[in-house]
């Protein structure tokens, strides 16, 4: 077993919440996200989740709170050999839905990210920050009750960081709760909210 | 919950007037794990040859099995009485009596003294042709046709046969018939467990394939899970794909089996005039499979598909379980 990453660490996300996930590179902003996930099972400690204990779930129960939350991977994980359009609509297409009751949706959400003319691109001919958007519209397609955003304006100019972060506040307004891990300073200079900071494995709320 | 996706900043006019017109010509259909082309192509290639073979297996099968069942109907049916010739004794008187005898036993139906020149040329494999056989002892033959149902009393026609024409054997095939029965036997038991082993093999190689093309797809299948599909969903978007290659591979294989069949079916009919095929002829009959035949063989094809499906979802179900916690 490697070294203990997060040690002692007591936080809850509140229902409409906004908050940063902040702190130096490797301090475990994406484990922390990994745990939340469901990805990855604690060594110790408790993950409750929806106000349940998440060792305790069974293979249904945590699809079921997948589905409730959506989730931009620093690496995008987005699916090579499918279109920006497919990758986007993924989270529908897996809950079984007829591929044209989500279209419009879907066709809607590209283009608001600015990917309308590059939906039927796969993404291995994008750039970083084209990426990142399809990423993004993938996370919120399924209106997420809680949304992760890994380094969610990593790859993306200021115009569009600022454009992505209100459509984050959107969201959380909406009733999402909203976690982004960054350690952008200017993104969290544009809009105050809570720092959740991540050092030397231990986490405390800088509110 | 409903989220607006209206454009913050300026321009959202635009694209809402702009975003009615959507574009017709989505994909829709792609699969959602990659598909390995080469590997799937390999496999299919090994579904379809395990499936020739079975195939082949179950045609043999059927093909002992129906020879098997026509000698012993043929065979049931008849009895020879055999005339061994004896310097001492007039072999024609013998037949003679030996025809009358027959002839008063309830359960024959018919008795036929086959002729000199017939039975002769029953030797002309074996000796030649144009060979004056008179100075040989041929025996010579009578036969019995059975009247179908309840057979004649063989034991004391036997018997009294003997006590009056020393020389006459009743000959009831039975033995000869019991040792062909247990050949085919051993023939079609043999085409069962072959097309048994076969069957296991394709069922190993789809595993084995699904094992490996799962293992290639663990970065879709981990994203998959996380954007919410349960493994039911993921496990039909590879087992359909195997049910496919399944499906292809016992087709090509299938047919390839009922091309061969047919073709040595038509060989074997064009050979036929040859004297050595008639021997051949009366060991398996004609080398027809019939419709019985064809009906196994498109059974094995259907049951390699079914398999490679069934096998191929159970692996995946496994290898969820194994990925569903921590691994992901």
């Amino acid at each position: 077993m490697g070294p203990e990453v997060l040690k002692d660490i007591s936080f809850s996300i509140e229902p409409r919440s906004f908050q940063y996930l902040t702190g130096p590179s490797g301090a475990g902003k994406t484990t922390l996200m990994r745990l939340i996930l469901m990805a990855l099972q604690p060594t110790r400690g408790l993950v409750n989740l929806f106000g349940q204990d998440v060792s305790r779930l069974d293979a249904a129960t945590l699809t079921a709170f997948r589905r409730r939350m959506g989730v931009v991977f620093q690496d995008f994980r987005l699916l090579d050999h499918l279109t920006l359009y497919e990758n986007v609509a993924l989270p529908l297409r897996v809950l079984g839905k007829e591929e044209a009751s989500y279209r419009a949706e879907v066709v809607e959400l590209l283009r608001w990210v600015g990917l309308g003319e590059r939906m039927h691109a796969v993404p291995p001919v994008l750039s970083g920050g084209e990426k990142q958007r399809a990423a993004i519209a993938r996370a919120l397609i399924g209106r997420p009750e809680l949304l992760l955003a890994d380094e969610p304006t990593g790859n993306v100019d200021p115009g569009l960081g600022r454009r992505l972060l209100r459509l984050f506040m959107e969201l959380q307004a909406l009733g999402t709760a909203v976690v982004i891990a960054t350690h952008d300073l200017g993104l969290m200079e544009l809009y105050d909210a809570p720092r959740l900071v991540l050092a030397d494995g231990h986490l405390h709320v800088d509110a | 919950m409903a989220i607006s996706m209206s454009m913050p900043e300026s321009g959202s006019r635009e694209f809402e007037r702009e975003e009615r017109t959507l574009p017709s010509n989505l994909r829709r259909d792609q699969p959602l794990v990659p598909v390995d082309s080469v590997a799937g192509r390999a496999l299919m290639a090994v579904i379809a040859i395990l499936t020739f073979l079975a195939a082949l297996s179950a045609g043999a099968a059927v093909l002992a099995a129906r020879a098997s069942e026509q000698w012993r109907s043929a065979v049931a049916d008849e009895m020879t009485i055999q005339i061994r010739p004896d310097s001492r004794r007039d072999i024609e008187a013998d037949i003679a009596r030996a025809v009358a005898m027959a002839q008063g036993v309830a359960g024959i139906e018919s008795v036929r003294a086959v002729p000199r020149a017939e039975s002769d040329k029953l030797l002309e494999p074996w000796l030649g042709a144009g060979l004056d056989l008179v100075e040989l002892p041929v025996p010579r033959l009578i036969v019995l046709k059975l009247r179908p149902g309840n057979g004649p009393d063989l034991a004391t026609f036997g018997a009294t046969l003997r006590r009056e024409v020393p020389s006459a054997i009743l000959d009831d095939h039975r033995l000869w018939v019991r040792r062909l029965s247990t050949m085919a036997s051993t023939i079609v038991l043999s085409g069962a467990a072959v097309v048994l082993l076969v069957l296991a093999a394709a069922a190993l190689a789809v595993a084995f394939a699904t094992r490996g093309a799962m293992a290639g797809s663990r970065d879709s299948v981990e994203v998959l899970h996380l954007v919410g599909a349960d493994d039911a969903f993921i496990a039909r978007e590879f087992q359909s794909r195997f049910i496919r290659l399944g499906l292809r591979g016992g087709a090509v294989g299938g047919f390839a089996a009922i091309i061969v069949i047919a073709l040595l079916g038509w060989l074997s009919s064009r050979w036929s005039a040859a004297p050595e095929a008639e021997q051949l002829q009366a060991m398996f009959g004609a080398f027809e499979i019939g419709w019985s035949g064809y009906v196994a063989v498109i059974l094995v094809a259907m049951v390699v598909a079914a398999i490679s499906g069934l096998v191929s979802r159970f692996t995946v179900r496994h290898y969820l379980r194994v990925l569903a916690w921590g691994a992901a």
